[in-house]
């Protein structure tokens, strides 16, 4: 109990805090920030396993989150038949080519020596496979776009609970890793860092211009949900009958019977959007719980030993007969799986898919502060890193603006100075993060709770 | 007359912006490639210092409007860049002071360094965005163009007009006298080469009693003048916007390693590499096939080969296939 005594008051810390903003500013924000911190938590701890445990530096984390989110929309939004009508055959005959394009060069690959001109007819086979396909999918893309295009304009999804995404996405981001891992997990640490990043870039790219199948940026709007809506909600019996019970209290003060009715119904409204928050945070608590419980029992199992003897002395482990390649490599894939079920997660909880918002700001950089001030290694650290920097990234403009009236309290408003920074309290939340990271590197360089390794 | 239309076309379209955007990035990934080769990290905050730069340009540039200096014909920030440099070394400096150095002291790794300077990109943005907003700035004056493309058509009597903007024409001049200047001083110099010693063997170099202080400062005191140059003459052609700035460093990154990290000869083309890559994939060819293909063989689409939304995807994928195959870069730079 007594070595686990930072982290317990860490955690209570963060939780009071949490409770705080609910109590004064009010309880819609603090459960919204809340569900953001669990939903960082998870991306933390995608980027946690693979920097944490394996060393391995993955900038990339925003490809892997679109690509859940992409998921979700591919799952959850009912087919469109026309589209499909339209140019479903094109583009399923595209995708065709491109299995034979890949086994084309797989066959190349395997029967051929290695050799400069074997590199050069790949080379010619994938330039020509990929102009073959662009020009021949075009008029089944255009087609497709042109179905309705302020409403649908691509092909939709299955139809099915939105809730199965958030294990499609994580196969989609593993999908992804695969590929960028057999590609560039060779390449020196910050090599890795940079390709990660650019080809996450090139993820996004191809995600917010591949109309027909995400609208690009356009958005998806009006996703299903895995929990009731508002409107529902605040014409249930049982749930109006939940909140009067809650304000017995507030509402028997009010002796008018009609002041009364109206109080109940304003409560109702702030009820049922607090209730929906809360159904969200139970679905990604249990995320949360389960995937923590893996990632400790991983960390503590023979294979979380061996990945911490790659990471640490990646020869020794190799003379010892590790696969480093293979492992690395299966790391990078659960990592970014992980990423890919938080991505998921995101749209789910907003309802809506825009690409354009996908940044490498909020979603790689951000991510990566989180880890590192948590505590890389160490899971409990990380999810505390989530909640921390989100909490920050989210309460810096309010704490800066009070801060700023404070120092500044004699100088009048019209000053121009005064009314300059008021005017960019936004941005001091880059400047606290900035500052955030560049300390804790500095003066505890492990992170708020350090990793720490018990032999059981 | 056909082919000197097409010629004048693809001049126009594709051989004078391309000049431009790749003297523009030429100069950011001689700046990563010096601070990797020298400092060895990669610096994950170049765009956000090379908007610091172009901000404190711009400023001055406001500053001497106000006064009512002015170069006439050619644009005032040409007179405000020596002062944005002055503040981008001293900024440099700071970093490196109470940021950078303690790491190299305690001879960090590489990723270390890289985490740190993801930390000053947060500060640096903060800073610009705090002074001068995240807004669209621009901030050029005087004559826009040397040559309108209807002045053009008029004085040739071709179909195809060419506008040559004065900003390109600075661009490709000012990035010329910089760079021959530079590998004057890197080839040269005594110091130039002391760098160079010191880029190849640190421990060598030290040994023969080269200064390591002398050799950051002076890296630093480089770095900021490409730095806002670029970022200045990036800002005049196109615009000024903290966040266009940051995600030039993508390309930037790109450029100097496909020219070989830690070589700036190979950034210089790297940057051309990354530019006319990106603009060539991207343009759409029909009108040039118009003027040199009979009438019957006209193409009917654009005959572009991939839509412009994938400017950046372009270079992205020139990267990603050079660090597969010759991952020291078009030009070898240090083996990764």
């Amino acid at each position: 109990m007594r070595k686990n005594l930072n982290v317990i008051a860490a955690y209570s810390i963060m939780m009071v805090l949490i409770l705080m903003v609910g109590i004064f500013q009010s309880w819609n924000i603090a459960l919204s920030i809340f569900n953001l911190c669990l939903i960082s938590a998870v991306m933390t701890m995608g980027a946690n396993i693979q920097w944490g445990y394996a060393g391995l530096i993955n900038f990339g984390i925003m490809g892997y989150t679109a690509l859940g989110g992409l998921a979700a929309v591919l799952i959850s939004v009912d087919p469109v038949q026309e589209a499909w009508r339209a140019g479903g055959f094109d583009i399923l005959m595209s995708l065709w080519l491109i299995v034979v394009m890949v086994l084309v060069i797989r066959f190349v690959l395997k029967r051929f020596e290695k050799s400069k001109i074997r590199t050069y007819s790949i080379a010619v086979i994938i330039i020509s496979g990929i102009l073959f396909i662009r020009f021949s999918a075009e008029p089944g893309i255009e087609a497709i776009e042109a179905v309705d295009p302020a409403k649908t304009g691509f092909l939709g999804g299955f139809g099915l609970p939105i809730i199965f995404s958030w294990i499609v996405g994580a196969l989609f981001a593993g999908g992804l890793a695969f590929i960028v891992g057999k590609v560039a997990l060779g390449l020196r640490a910050d090599y890795l860092a940079i390709a990660t990043l650019l080809i996450s870039e090139i993820v996004i790219a191809i995600i917010k211009h591949e109309d027909w199948l995400t609208r690009g940026v356009k958005n998806v709007i009006g996703l299903k949900r895995p929990a009731p809506y508002e409107v529902d909600l605040q014409t249930t019996d049982w749930f109006i009958k939940l909140v009067e019970k809650f304000n017995a209290g507030k509402l028997s003060v009010i002796e008018n019977l009609a002041d009364r009715q109206a109080a109940l119904n304003q409560l109702v409204i702030e009820g049922s959007s607090v209730f929906v928050k809360l159904c969200y945070s139970g679905l990604f608590l249990v995320v949360v719980i389960i995937l923590l419980t893996l990632t400790q029992k991983a960390l503590y199992s023979p294979w979380g030993r061996m990945m911490r003897a790659i990471r640490d002395n990646e020869e020794a482990a190799n003379a010892m007969g590790k696969n480093v390649v293979k492992q690395h490599l299966l790391i990078f894939i659960l990592g970014s799986a992980i990423v890919g079920i938080a991505g998921a997660m995101l749209v789910t909880q907003d309802g809506l898919f825009t690409p354009g918002s996908y940044r490498p700001m909020r979603y790689t950089f951000l991510i990566w502060v989180m880890v590192i001030v948590g505590g890389s290694g160490n899971n409990f650290g990380a999810i505390l890193g989530g909640f921390v920097v989100w909490f920050l990234w989210i309460e810096a403009a309010p704490i800066s603006l009070f801060l700023i009236n404070f120092f500044t309290a004699g100088i009048p408003e019209t000053n121009a100075l005064k009314a300059h920074l008021i005017e960019s309290v936004p941005y001091f939340r880059f400047l606290l993060m900035g500052l955030g990271l560049l300390f804790i590197m500095r003066y505890r360089p492990k992170g708020i709770l350090p990793e720490k390794i018990e032999i059981k | 007359m056909d082919f000197v239309n097409a010629i004048i076309l693809l001049l126009n379209y594709i051989f004078i912006p391309a000049l431009t955007y790749g003297s523009q990035l030429a100069l950011g990934a001689i700046f990563v490639t010096l601070i990797y080769g020298i400092l060895r990290f990669a610096n994950f905050a170049t765009g956000d210092m090379m908007s610091f730069g172009t901000m404190m340009t711009i400023l001055f540039t406001w500053y001497f409007q106000s006064l009512g200096v002015s170069l006439g014909v050619l644009p005032t920030a040409l007179l405000a860049i020596p002062f944005g440099i002055i503040f981008m070394i001293i900024y440099m400096l700071l970093i490196d002071k109470f940021v950078f150095k303690y790491y190299r002291n305690q001879k960090s790794p590489p990723v270390q360094f890289a985490m740190v300077s993801i930390g000053v990109m947060f500060v640096t943005q903060a800073v610009v965005r705090i002074i001068i907003g995240p807004g669209d700035r621009r901030f050029f004056d005087g004559e826009k163009f040397i040559i309108k493309a209807r002045e053009f058509k008029e004085i040739t009597g071709l179909n195809e007009g060419l506008a040559i903007k004065s900003t390109q024409v600075i661009t490709i001049f000012v990035t010329i006298v910089l760079v021959s200047l530079l590998f004057w001083f890197l080839n040269r110099t005594k110091t130039g080469k002391s760098m160079k010693a010191y880029s190849d063997n640190e421990d060598l170099a030290l040994l023969s009693g080269i200064d390591p202080k002398k050799i950051v400062l002076v890296t630093w005191v480089i770095a900021g003048i490409l730095a806002t140059i670029g970022g200045a003459l990036y800002g005049l052609d196109k615009s000024f916007k903290p966040f266009t700035y940051f995600n030039n460093m993508l390309p930037i990154f790109a450029a100097a390693i496909v020219g070989g990290i830690g070589n700036p000869f190979g950034a210089f083309l790297g940057g051309y590499v990354i530019a006319f890559s990106e603009i060539l994939l991207t343009y759409a060819y029909k009108k040039f096939f118009m003027y040199i293909l009979p009438e019957s063989m006209e193409p009917n689409s654009l005959v572009q080969l991939l839509s412009t939304d994938y400017k950046f995807a372009v270079s992205f994928s020139i990267l990603v296939i050079v660090l597969i195959y010759r991952p020291s870069g078009i030009f070898k730079g240090k083996v990764l």
